[in-house]
C-alpha cells in the first residue's frame, strides 16, 4: 500500500527491471511463469492540474514564492493579533494577486487540457481480437498492435511489425520532433514483414525485449524474440525499426506497428520534460533590493517598538486616564505584548514590500513579449517566419549581453549549399553553369573546358563506365581521367541519405523509368544541405540519382539508367566524421564509397592523389569553402563476405552494439583509394558583416563555435566580418600535450602584452581548447579575455556549451548568449544565459530549444539593441519605481508613529491602504513598461553604442537603488512634514473656522503622496501615447471620483464611518489646494533639477541620442488628442493638465532623422574606431 | 514549470516552414501599436525645455506666497494658557481636584479689535487623542443612533462599554473623556462694568457630521425615553441627554460632542468651541480693550503634562492664522526662480555643446 501511494505520487520509480518484456497483442505465455509487468497508458498529460486538486495544487505553488508566502504570514499575523489594521488591508491584495495568478495559469492549463484532450481522444484503429477495432489514442496499451495509414502522426513509439510494401519498409518524416524534414526510411524484422493482414497479425506470437524508456530519440534497443513452429528466432530490434510518438508516416498506404513505449513514456514527451528555468539579472536584482527592504521593514519595527517600551515606562503616557486599557490587555503577559507589538509593527509596516511588484513584473513580461513576435522588421518575408518568444522571463536579458557565442553554418551563413569546385584525382575544377571547367596545373589548361566535355561526350557511348577495359579505345590518359570522374560522381551520387521527394517517388516507382524526366524536376529531401548540393550537383553534370527503391538505387548517367544493389550504409556519425555505402554494381562489383571530411578520408586512404588533394582541400578551405572528400575501395567478395558477417554482429549485438559497430565501420573504411574532394559554398547571410560590427561596437564580444575545419571557420570569419585583416590572429591548434599546450598558451599571452595596439583574434581548436581547459583555464581564459574576437573550429555539441559554462563562471560573470540553428547547438543554447535559436533549414530543434527564436542572424541587431535596450529599461524603471512609491507610501506612517506614541495608529484609512498598490498606482507603471521607448529604435538600431549605456545591470546598480530609494524617502518626508506643518498648532484650515482631524491629516498626506508618485512616473516618461495620458491622469482622476464617492456614504455593515465627507472637507479648504500644488512641485523640484543638471554635466550618450531624435513634432496635446474623440474638449483638459505639470513647452533642439542615414556604416573609419574600442574594454 | 511540453506540437507540428498562403497569414499586422509606432509626445528635460518652466513656477508662486502671507498676517489671534502651571496663575488653585467645581478668572487684553466673525477653540497639549487604542475606542453604530448598537456597543469601546450591567452610551475613551470645561468671556467696559460676550454654540461641528453622521436613537418620546436602559460614561457628570437644553443640539447630536469626537492628528490640538458672530458692520465684532474669561475648571490635564489654552482668532478664506504657507510659497518660488537663473546661464554657455550633441564613440 505505502509503495502504491510512493509510486502514484512519482517518489519511486515504477519499474524496477533494466528491460520492459513486451507480449505482442498481449498475448500472454500460458503457463504462469511471468510477471505482468505495468506499464503506463497512453494518455498525453501536459496539464499540470485536475479539477478537484487545482485549487490546492495552484495555491500551494504560489505560495512556494517567497513574495507571497510572505504576506501571507503577515496576513495570518494580522488574523491572530490585534493590529493596526484589519486583515482585509493584506487580505484582499494578496487574495488578487493570488486570483489573477490563478485565472492566468488555469487558463493556460484549460488549454492544454483541451490539447490533450484532442490527442488523446483521437481516432485509432488497434488489432484486438482478431479485427481491427476503432478506439481511442488514449486507450492504446503496451503491446497492443496499431494500425496506421498514409499520413497519420503515430500515437505512440511503435516497433514496425509490417508495412504494405513487400518489404517491410515504410517512410516517416520527423519534423515535429527533431525539424528534420527528410524522409527516413524505417523497417521492419523479416519474419513480420509477411503478416500484412490483422488475420496474419493474429497468428503472430512474439515478445519484444528492450530497453526502459529514455529520452534519446535516436537510440533504441531491443529484441524480438518470434515462436514460429514451435521454434523461436531472435532478431535484434534497433533505432530503424521504431517510429516514434509525433512522427508522421509517409509514402505509405499502411502500417501495422506494436506499441512499446506509451503516454508520457513516449520518446516524445520525455523529450520534453524539464527545461531548465533561466533567470534574469535584473530578477537578481530584485531579490537583492527585496531583501534590504526587508531589513529596512524590519529595522523600522524594531526601532518602532524600542521607542514605543521607552515612551510607557511612564504612566502618563502608557495609560493616561483619558484612555484606560482593558483587563485583559493589563494581564497579558510581558513577553507576549513586545512579541505582539514588534508584529503589529511588521504589519503596519509591511506595505513597503510592494505586493504587486511580481504580478506587475510577470504581466509587463508576459504582455511585452508580443511585441517582439509583432515586430515586423524580425519577420522574414521568405520564409514568413516572425520571431518566436518561448520565455518571457528574459526579455530584459536580452539589454545585457556581453559575450555572443554564434554558430557559423546556418547561423552566421544560409546553410544554402551551392556546389562550387571539387578536385578530382589532383585536377581542380570550377562548377560554371553546370559545366565542369578543369582549372590549375593541367596539361592543357587553355582547353580544359573543352577536353572534358569531349571526354563526357565521349562517355556516352560507353556502356559500362566502371569496367575499365571498356575504356579500350581512348588514349591511355584520358581514359584514366574518364574513370576517375565517373567514379567520382557516382560516389557523389550513392553515398548519401539523400530522399527523393514522395509525390515523384509514386510517380516513378508505378511507371517505367521516364527517360525524359529532366533532373531539375527532382527534387531532394536531405537530412545534410551539404548532401543535397553534391547530388544536385552530380545531377547537374550528368549523373542523376532518380531514387532507391527497397534496396536498388537508380543512376541516370547522361539518359543511362543504372541499377546499384545497396547492401549497406555505414551511416555518419560525428566521432567519425563520415558516412559510406557498400552498393553492387549493375556489373556484380561491390564497392564501399566513403566521404567525410578530409581529416577522417585521408588517413585511410592508400591510393589516389592524396597529397595533390590535400593540397586544394587546404585552396578550397581558404576560399570559405566547405570541403567533403570523396574515396572508393572496390571489394572482392571474399572480403565483402567479411565484412557482411562482422556489421550483422555488431548490429545485432546487445550489448556495447555501439562500440561493436564503431569497430566495424573502422575495419571496413580503410585502404581506401582517393577519388577527390568537393567544395561547397555556404553562402553568408545577409547582413552578417554588419551585424557582427554593430554587435562589437555595442561592447559584446563575439565568438564564433564552429564544427568546420580551421581554414574554412578562419576565412569565413574574415568574409564575414569576425576578423579583420589588421588584427593579429593567434593560433592555438594542434596542441598534442598539456605542456606544449600550457607552453603555447604562455607565449600567446605574451605576444598579447608584447603589441597590445593591434587587435587579436584567437583561432582555438577543438582538441587544443579540450587540452587548454582542462588544465590551464585560467590562462586561457587570460588570453581569451585580451582578444577581441575568437574563433573556436573543430567543436564539438558538449564542447560549446563547456566553452560557454567557462565564461560564465568567470569571475565578471558576464551575460552570455548563444546564437544556433542547429541540434549540435542545443547543448549551448541551454547553456547561455539567453538562447536564440535560428529557424533554419536544420530544423526545428534549436529554435524549440532556444529562449528565443528568430529567422536570420541579422535580427540580432534589432533584438538586442532595440528589444533589448527597451526591455531593459522598462522593467529596470518599473522595479526601481515599485521600490520608491513604496517607500514614499509607507514611510509617512512610520514618521506618524512618532506622534501618537508608537500606538500602531495608522495614518490612512484601510481602504487606502489596501487599493494603493492595487489601484491607485498600478497602472501608469505598467503602461509605461509595456510602452517605453526613451530613444527612438532607429536611433537606437543605428548606434549600438548605446547598448553600452545599460550594460551591466547599470540602471539597477546600488548607487541607482539608493538614489530612489532617498528620493523616496525624501518625498515622504516633504508630504509628512509639508502637512504637519500645514496643519501647525492645528489651525483651522477651513474658511468657517471648524478643524480637521487625524483622517483629514491622512488623506492630504495620502493624495499629495498619489499625485507626486504618479507625475513622478510621468517625468520618468519620455515616450507619451495616448494610453500613457489616459492612465496617468485617469489615475489621479480616479482618486479622486473614488475618495469622494468612498467618503460620501456612510457604509452599510461597516464598524466605522472614519472617512466620512473627510474627503470632501479636504478639498472645501483653499489652504490644502494650495498645499497640495506647493508639495508636489517641492518634491519633484529636486528630481528635476538633479536630471537636468545630469544631462548638461555628464549626459550619457543615451540622452545624447534622445536630442537627436526626430519626433518633436508631435506635441504633448496631439498624442493625446490623436485617438480621442472630442477633440476641443480633450485639448482643454490638456491645456489646464499642461498647467498643473508646468512642463508641457517642449523647445525641442530637432535635428530630423532621415532613413537615409547609413545603416551602420561600412567605411573604415567606423571600423577603426570600433576596433580601438573593443581593445580597451 | 515542470513541464514545458506541449501536446499541441503533435497535432500542429508540421514541416517548420509552409510556404506560399500560409505565410502570408503569419505575417505580423503593421500597425501602430503592434510595430510599436503610437504617435507619441516625446518631451526631454533639457535646461532649454525645464528653464521657462522654472521661471513661471517663480513668477506665480512668489506673488501667490506673498498673496497667503499678508493673508494670514492680518489674522489676529490671541492664546490664553488657563493651565494654572504657574503658581502665580488665578487658575492654580483648580489643580487639586478638591474644589469642586473650581471657578477661574483670566484677565487679558486685545491690543487690537477683532473684526468679522471670531472663532473661539480651547487647545489642549500632550493630549494624545491620536493614540490607535483611543481612535478605535467609538461605535459609530451607536452614535448614528442604531437602537442594538446603543444597547450592545462595539467591543472596541472597552473598557468604557458596560457600566454596572448597562451599556454606555455614548460608549468608549473618546465620549469618556470629552472636554468638560466652560468657558466665557466678558468685555469689560470702564473698569469694572463688564457684559458677557454672545457665544454661539452651533455651527461648530461638520455639517455633515452634524446632520448625518451623529442621530439620536430613533423614536418619538423625550431624549431621556430614547437613552433608557443606558448609562453615562463614567467621567461624565450627566447623561447624554441632557448636554444642552436645546433639543436640536442634545444627545449625540450636540456639536460640542461632536466636535470632541472628531479625533485630532496630533498630540498638541484646538477644538472649535464657540463663535462670535459679527453684530454689524460699523463695529468690530471684539473692540480693542479688556476681557476676562470665566472658566469652570474641570477637565484635569496636569496628570499628563498637559496644557490648556483658549484661542481667539479671526478667519480668512484659507483659514486660521498660519504662516508657514506663504512662507514656503515664497521660499520655492525664489529657489525656482534662482534655478531659473542658473539654468539659463548653463543653457547660454554650454549652449553648443548641446545643441550639437552627437555621440562619441
Amino acid at each position: 500500500m505505502w509503495r502504491w501511494v510512493r509510486q502514484q505520487l512519482g517518489f519511486d520509480p515504477p519499474h524496477q527491471s533494466d528491460t520492459r518484456t513486451i507480449y505482442i497483442a498481449n498475448r500472454f505465455p500460458l503457463n504462469g511463469l511471468y510477471t505482468p509487468q505495468k506499464f503506463i497508458d497512453n494518455r498525453i498529460i501536459s496539464s499540470k492540474y485536475t479539477v478537484w486538486n487545482f485549487v490546492p495544487k495552484n495555491l500551494f505553488e504560489q505560495f512556494r514564492r517567497v513574495a507571497n508566502f510572505y504576506f501571507l504570514i503577515i496576513f495570518l499575523v494580522q488574523l491572530m493579533i490585534d493590529t493596526p489594521t484589519s486583515p482585509i488591508t493584506s487580505g484582499l491584495p494578496l487574495f488578487f494577486v493570488i486570483t489573477v495568478t490563478a485565472i492566468k495559469q488555469g487558463y493556460e492549463d484549460w488549454l492544454r487540457h483541451n490539447s490533450d484532450n484532442e490527442v488523446n481522444g483521437a481516432p485509432v484503429y488497434v488489432v484486438r481480437s482478431g479485427g481491427l477495432v476503432k478506439t481511442r489514442s488514449k486507450n492504446i496499451r503496451v503491446g497492443d498492435i496499431v494500425r496506421i495509414a498514409k499520413d497519420e502522426i503515430f500515437p505512440a513509439d511503435l516497433v514496425l511489425l509490417s508495412s504494405d510494401r513487400p518489404d517491410g519498409s515504410c517512410h516517416i518524416t520527423t519534423a515535429s520532433l527533431d525539424g528534420e524534414t527528410n524522409l527516413k526510411t524505417h523497417v521492419a524484422v523479416p519474419e513480420t514483414t509477411v503478416l500484412r493482414t490483422v488475420a496474419n497479425l493474429d497468428t503472430l506470437v512474439a515478445v519484444i525485449e528492450c530497453q526502459q524508456p529514455e529520452a534519446d530519440l535516436y537510440r533504441f534497443m531491443g529484441r524480438m524474440i518470434i515462436t514460429q513452429q514451435m521454434e523461436e528466432i531472435v532478431r535484434p530490434l534497433g533505432p530503424e525499426s521504431l517510429l516514434l510518438r509525433g512522427a508522421r508516416l509517409k509514402n505509405t498506404k499502411e502500417i501495422f506497428g506494436v506499441a512499446v513505449y506509451t503516454g508520457m513514456e513516449t520518446k516524445m514527451a520525455l523529450n520534453y520534460k524539464s527545461k531548465s528555468q533561466k533567470r534574469s539579472t535584473v530578477e537578481k536584482s530584485m531579490n537583492t533590493f527585496l531583501i534590504i527592504y526587508l531589513i529596512i521593514l524590519i529595522s523600522e519595527a524594531i526601532i518602532s517598538t524600542i521607542l514605543k517600551y521607552t515612551w510607557q515606562t511612564e504612566e502618563k503616557w502608557d495609560e493616561p486616564w483619558y484612555n484606560q486599557k482593558t483587563e485583559h490587555q493589563r494581564n497579558s503577559s510581558k513577553i507576549l505584548r513586545f512579541i505582539s507589538d514588534f508584529l503589529a509593527f511588521l504589519v503596519l509596516y509591511n506595505f513597503i514590500i510592494p505586493i504587486s511588484l511580481y504580478v506587475t513584473v510577470e504581466m509587463q513580461k508576459f504582455l511585452g513579449s508580443f511585441f517582439i513576435g509583432w515586430d515586423l522588421d524580425l519577420y522574414h518575408e521568405e520564409s514568413g517566419q516572425k520571431a518566436q518568444v518561448n520565455t518571457s522571463d528574459l526579455n530584459e536579458e536580452l539589454g545585457q549581453v556581453e559575450y555572443v557565442f554564434t554558430d557559423k553554418t546556418g547561423t552566421l551563413t544560409e546553410n544554402e549549399m551551392q556546389f562550387r569546385e571539387c578536385s578530382i584525382n589532383g585536377i581542380k575544377y570550377q562548377e560554371i553553369n553546370g559545366r565542369l571547367v578543369s582549372e590549375g596545373p593541367t596539361p592543357d589548361s587553355s582547353d580544359g573546358n573543352l577536353s572534358y566535355l569531349s571526354s563526357f561526350s565521349h562517355l556516352n557511348n560507353l556502356p559500362h563506365l566502371t569496367s575499365s577495359s571498356s575504356f579500350g579505345t581512348s588514349p591511355e590518359n584520358e581514359t584514366q581521367l574518364i574513370k576517375e570522374h565517373d567514379l567520382f560522381f557516382k560516389a557523389v551520387s550513392l553515398c548519401h541519405t539523400v530522399q527523393i521527394s514522395n509525390v515523384q517517388t509514386d510517380g516513378i516507382g508505378d511507371g517505367p523509368w521516364q527517360a525524359s524526366l529532366a533532373p531539375s524536376q527532382l527534387e531532394y529531401y536531405a537530412s545534410s544541405p551539404d548532401e543535397k548540393a553534391l547530388v544536385e550537383a552530380a545531377a547537374r553534370i550528368g549523373v542523376v540519382f532518380i531514387g532507391s527503391y527497397e534496396e536498388t538505387m537508380e543512376v541516370k548517367i547522361l539518359g543511362k539508367l543504372e541499377q546499384y544493389k545497396l547492401l549497406h550504409i555505414l551511416e555518419f556519425d560525428s566521432d567519425r566524421r563520415r558516412m559510406s555505402v557498400i552498393v553492387q554494381a549493375p556489373s556484380g562489383e561491390k564497392f564501399l564509397f566513403a566521404k567525410g571530411a578530409e581529416s577522417s578520408i585521408l588517413p585511410t586512404c592508400i591510393g589516389g592523389e592524396i597529397e595533390k588533394t590535400r593540397i586544394h582541400v587546404d585552396e578550397f578551405a581558404l576560399k570559405g569553402l566547405r570541403t567533403l572528400c570523396m574515396a572508393y575501395r572496390q571489394l572482392t567478395s571474399k572480403e565483402y563476405e567479411v565484412i557482411n558477417r562482422r556489421l550483422f554482429e555488431a548490429r545485432t549485438a546487445l550489448q556495447q552494439r555501439e562500440e561493436k559497430l564503431a569497430n566495424a565501420f573502422q575495419f571496413i573504411e580503410k585502404d581506401l583509394i582517393l577519388l577527390g574532394a568537393t567544395a561547397v559554398e555556404d553562402r553568408l547571410q545577409d547582413k552578417v558583416r554588419e551585424t557582427i560590427e554593430a554587435l562589437r561596437m555595442a561592447g559584446i564580444k563575439v565568438w564564433v563555435l564552429t564544427g568546420d575545419k580551421h581554414e574554412t571557420a578562419v576565412s569565413v570569419s574574415l568574409s564575414c566580418g569576425h576578423f579583420h585583416r589588421t588584427m593579429n590572429i593567434l593560433e592555438l591548434i594542434n596542441q598534442k600535450s598539456d605542456n606544449e599546450c600550457a607552453e603555447q598558451l604562455r607565449q600567446l599571452a605574451r605576444r598579447i602584452t608584447e603589441d597590445h595596439v593591434i587587435q587579436h583574434g584567437l583561432v582555438v581548436d577543438g582538441t587544443s581548447l579540450s587540452l587548454a581547459l582542462r588544465e590551464h583555464e585560467k590562462l586561457f581564459m587570460d588570453v581569451c579575455r585580451n582578444c577581441s574576437a575568437v574563433l573556436c573550429c573543430r567543436m564539438a555539441p558538449l564542447q560549446k556549451a563547456k566553452v560557454i559554462r567557462l565564461i560564465k563562471i568567470s569571475p565578471e560573470k558576464p551575460i552570455t548568449l548563444a546564437v544556433g540553428d542547429g541540434a549540435n547547438d542545443v547543448s549551448m543554447i541551454q547553456e547561455a544565459h539567453v538562447g536564440i535559436g535560428i529557424m533554419g533549414k536544420e530544423g526545428r530543434q534549436a529554435a524549440r530549444n532556444s529562449d528565443y527564436a528568430i529567422a536570420r542572424f541579422k535580427f540580432l541587431s534589432k533584438l538586442l539593441f532595440v528589444h533589448g535596450h527597451f526591455y531593459y529599461i522598462r522593467i529596470a524603471t518599473l522595479v526601481q519605481y515599485f521600490f520608491y512609491k513604496n517607500v514614499c507610501f509607507i514611510t509617512p506612517q512610520f514618521l506618524y508613529q512618532f506622534y501618537c506614541l508608537f500606538s500602531q495608529q495608522t495614518l490612512y484609512d484601510s481602504v487606502y491602504l489596501t487599493l494603493y498598490n492595487i489601484c491607485f498606482t498600478s497602472l501608469p507603471i505598467l503602461i509605461y513598461s509595456l510602452l517605453e521607448q526613451h530613444i527612438n529604435p532607429h536611433v537606437l538600431q543605428n548606434k549600438p553604442t548605446l547598448y553600452r549605456d545599460i550594460s551591466k545591470n547599470r540602471q539597477l546598480s546600488m548607487t541607482n537603488f539608493l538614489y530612489w530609494t532617498i528620493l523616496g524617502f525624501s518625498h515622504a518626508f516633504i508630504f509628512f512634514f509639508g502637512s504637519y506643518f500645514l496643519m501647525g498648532k492645528d489651525t483651522s484650515l477651513l474658511g468657517n473656522g471648524q478643524m480637521f482631524g487625524n483622517w483629514t491629516f491622512g488623506s492630504l498626506v495620502f493624495t499629495v503622496m498619489l499625485i507626486t508618485v504618479t507625475v513622478k512616473m510621468a517625468l520618468e516618461t519620455h515616450f507619451w501615447t495616448w494610453i500613457n495620458h489616459f492612465v496617468t491622469w485617469g489615475s489621479i482622476i480616479f482618486y479622486f471620483v473614488f475618495s469622494l464617492f468612498y467618503g460620501g456614504i456612510l457604509w452599510p455593515f461597516s464598524d466605522s464611518q472614519n472617512m466620512y465627507f473627510v474627503f470632501f472637507q479636504l478639498l472645501s479648504s483653499g489652504s490644502v489646494w494650495f498645499a497640495i500644488i506647493l508639495m508636489v512641485v517641492m518634491c519633484l523640484f529636486l528630481d528635476i533639477v538633479k536630471k537636468v543638471f545630469d544631462r548638461h554635466f555628464h549626459p550619457t550618450n543615451t540622452e545624447k541620442a534622445q536630442l537627436t531624435e526626430t519626433n518633436s513634432s508631435i506635441k504633448c496635446l496631439d498624442s493625446m488628442c490623436c485617438f480621442s474623440e472630442g477633440e476641443t474638449a480633450c485639448a482643454s483638459v490638456g491645456r489646464m493638465l499642461e498647467r498643473v505639470i508646468g512642463r508641457c513647452s517642449p523647445t525641442h533642439v530637432s535635428r530630423l532623422w532621415s532613413a537615409s542615414d547609413p545603416f551602420y556604416t561600412n567605411d573604415r573609419s567606423i571600423l577603426t574606431l570600433s576596433t580601438m574600442d573593443s581593445s580597451t574594454c | 514549470m515542470a513541464m514545458s511540453y506541449n501536446s499541441k506540437d503533435e497535432v500542429d507540428g508540421g514541416p517548420p516552414c509552409a510556404p506560399g498562403g500560409a505565410a502570408k497569414n503569419r505575417r505580423p499586422d503593421n500597425t501602430a501599436f503592434k510595430q510599436q509606432r503610437l504617435p507619441a509626445w516625446q518631451p526631454i528635460l533639457t535646461a532649454g525645455t525645464v528653464l521657462p518652466t522654472f521661471f513661471i513656477i517663480g513668477l506665480i508662486f512668489i506673488p501667490i506666497g506673498i498673496g497667503i502671507f499678508v493673508t494670514s498676517n492680518n489674522i489676529r489671534e490671541i492664546e490664553i494658557d488657563y493651565t494654572g502651571i504657574d503658581p502665580s496663575s488665578p487658575c492654580n488653585k483648580c489643580l487639586s481636584r478638591n474644589v469642586t467645581p473650581c471657578i477661574c478668572t483670566i484677565n487679558f487684553t486685545l491690543e487690537q479689535s477683532f473684526e468679522g466673525n471670531v472663532f473661539m477653540y480651547y487647545g489642549l497639549s500632550n493630549f494624545y487623542q491620536n493614540h490607535r487604542r483611543y481612535v478605535k475606542s467609538r461605535d459609530d453604530s451607536q452614535l448614528n443612533g442604531d437602537p442594538t448598537a446603543l444597547l450592545n456597543p462595539s467591543k472596541e469601546c472597552e473598557p468604557y462599554r458596560r457600566n454596572e450591567d448597562k451599556p454606555i452610551a455614548p460608549c468608549g475613551a473618546i465620549a469618556n473623556s470629552m472636554f468638560n470645561d466652560t468657558l466665557e468671556l466678558f468685555l469689560v467696559v470702564n473698569g469694572s462694568f463688564s457684559t458677557a460676550i454672545p457665544l454661539k454654540k452651533k455651527g461648530i461641528a461638520w455639517w455633515t457630521d452634524k446632520n448625518v453622521k451623529f442621530r439620536n436613537p430613533p423614536g418619538e418620546g423625550p431624549l431621556q425615553e430614547r437613552f433608557k436602559d443606558t448609562t453615562k460614561p463614567v467621567n461624565w457628570v450627566k447623561p447624554v441627554y441632557l448636554l444642552d437644553s436645546d433639543q436640536d443640539n442634545n444627545g449625540f447630536i450636540n456639536e460640542d460632542f461632536i466636535v470632541w469626537m472628531r479625533t485630532a492628528a496630533l498630540p498638541t490640538f484646538r477644538k472649535l468651541y464657540r463663535i462670535i458672530e459679527r453684530k454689524s458692520d460699523l463695529h468690530p465684532t471684539l473692540p480693542a480693550g479688556d476681557y476676562f474669561l470665566n472658566i469652570k475648571y474641570n477637565y484635569p490635564v496636569h496628570s499628563f503634562d498637559g496644557r490648556k489654552r483658549m484661542i481667539l482668532s479671526t478667519i480668512s478664506w484659507m483659514g486660521g492664522k498660519n504662516p508657514f504657507l506663504g512662507i514656503a510659497y515664497i521660499t520655492t518660488g525664489s529657489i525656482s526662480f534662482l534655478l531659473g537663473v542658473v539654468l539659463l546661464v548653463i543653457n547660454h554657455k554650454y549652449r553648443n555643446s548641446s545643441n550639437t550633441a552627437d555621440i562619441t564613440i
